[in-house]
């Protein structure tokens, strides 16, 4: 079984067609994995789906990390 | 003030019978079929199960997975051809001509896939499941949008929609961009993916499709005695329209000359033309009367001839009215009797077929015309190509709705 940390980063990679070595913990979304404000909102629906989650609007604009989507999911579970 | 001329300069397509220009085109003038049955959903419970699928289309080839996966396979089909052609034609933008240089390439369905699948989202889990890209991945404009971005074009950018005559109405339209000054290239053309649960029962709730199940590759057979109706098929097809001196000046190749193009409406049935062609006849006049030339002129017509009982006979009509004594000797053949139709990609795939005809002085076949239904007189280049002159090529597009569109090709003197 995969863990939090490597389950989001998985589907990060996936959702915003980059190799999984670049989605570092501390990897912005935008700034450097080269997402769009659409991206981001298809990559909250990802991870709702993935870890069977509803993530209030409000909360989803604060994930802009991957650290902080990691701490999102760990604190909701 | 005379008329800036307009000339053709970059081909791309994919249709059923290949993935490009050359691939295409060895098949059609060897009137290879590119029919067969539907294979990406379940069609069991459908009247008609087969089609004209692109096959093996491999979308990184022309984007990266990323960007694929946020358009609808119509558009990525248009932008496979766009790249195509824009490669074709060696055409370089900088600064300097980005503004010169626009798109007018439509659909003429759209992205029904991501429609369909939206929807089922919405239904089974609530409107926060449709995808972010659902309304950008699927409306009809997203191929000129998507290919500007790609290049930089920062000329017209359009997307007409005219059901089946969408990809002629664009190109004549993109022509006449060129010819006023709005721009000094234009790409144009159509693309369609609408073999899809909801586009096949849809055309098939309205009586237009071929049910010939048991002998797919004989479906497609304009003005046979045996037809039933059209074909259904997806693709993609783009050219480089270019203002004449603008080509020359910088050594570009040049097809043909995109000499005229006319429009007509038949007001007359939602789907169905009026028997004696007179809308299809206007159109052609029109276009043969921008042209500059006489109906005696033209070599060959590539028809839009779909194989529905009303709309082949219907064209015949036409083309006898427009060229008088000049039918008998004209040939005009159906290339959709070896892709089907690609409705809104079917005028652009099929100009580049008359484009091609001039260059190769052939007229492509149509295929399955074993016995000419009644009125069903002229010569359809029945089963096998025929070389011969080709200086003046005319293409026809008839759309639901009663929307016409014809262009007319010369060879360049």
């Amino acid at each position: 079984m995969s863990t939090i940390e490597e389950r989001v980063k998985k589907i990060v990679a996936e959702q915003l067609g980059v190799k999984e070595e670049e989605v570092t913990s501390e990897a912005s979304f935008v700034e450097d994995l080269g997402a769009d404000s659409l991206d981001t909102v298809e990559l909250v629906m990802a991870l709702e789906e993935e870890f069977e989650t509803e993530i209030p609007d409000e909360e989803a604009e604060k994930i802009t990390t991957v650290k902080l989507a990691i701490e999102y999911v760990e604190a909701n579970q | 003030m005379s008329r800036r001329r307009v000339v053709v300069t970059g081909l791309g397509m994919l249709t059923p019978v290949g993935n490009s220009v050359k691939e295409t085109w060895d098949n059609i003038v060897n009137g290879k079929s590119g029919i067969g049955p539907i294979e990406h959903f379940d069609v069991s419970s459908y009247n008609t199960r087969f089609g004209g699928s692109v096959k093996d289309f491999d979308a990184s080839a022309y984007m990266n997975p990323k960007d694929a996966r946020k358009m609808d396979l119509f558009i990525q089909y248009g932008m496979a051809a766009g790249i195509q052609a824009i490669e074709d034609s060696g055409l370089e933008v900088n600064e300097a001509n980005a503004g010169r240089i626009g798109l007018a390439i439509g659909s003429g369905i759209g992205g029904l896939p991501m429609i369909e699948k939206n929807h089922t989202l919405l239904e089974k889990s609530g409107p926060r499941k449709i995808s972010p890209f659902f309304v950008p991945g699927s409306i009809i404009n997203m191929i000129a949008g998507n290919l500007s971005i790609k290049y930089g074009f920062k000329g017209p950018n359009i997307a007409i929609v005219t059901a089946c005559t969408t990809g002629t109405h664009n190109i004549g339209s993109a022509a006449r961009m060129i010819a006023y000054g709005d721009a000094d290239v234009m790409l144009a053309g159509g693309a369609e993916m609408a073999t899809t649960p909801l586009g096949l029962g849809g055309f098939s709730a309205a009586r237009a499709l071929s049910t010939r199940n048991d002998e797919p590759q004989a479906a497609s057979r304009p003005w046979d005695q045996d037809r039933d109706g059209f074909v259904l098929s997806d693709g993609a097809g783009i050219l480089v329209l270019e203002e004449y001196e603008h080509a020359k000046a910088r050594g570009a190749e040049i097809y043909a000359e995109l000499a005229g193009f006319g429009m007509s409406g038949d007001a007359y049935h939602m789907t169905a033309p009026p028997e004696d062609g007179s809308g299809a006849a206007a159109s052609m006049r029109n276009a043969i009367n921008d042209s500059g030339l006489n109906p005696d002129q033209v070599d060959y017509i590539n028809a839009h001839g779909t194989s529905t009982p009303a709309g082949d006979i219907a064209e015949s009509n036409a083309a006898k009215q427009v060229l008088g004594a000049a039918a008998d000797k004209v040939r005009m053949s159906s290339t959709k009797s070896m892709i089907g139709h690609l409705l809104g990609a079917a005028g652009s795939v099929e100009a580049i077929f008359s484009v091609l005809a001039i260059r190769d002085q052939v007229a492509p076949p149509t295929i399955n015309l074993d016995n000419p239904s009644e009125g069903c007189d002229l010569n359809y280049v029945a089963h096998t190509a025929q070389q011969t002159e080709i200086d003046v090529a005319m293409s026809n597009s008839f759309g639901f709705g009663g929307t016409n569109g014809t262009l007319v090709f010369k060879r360049l003197s």
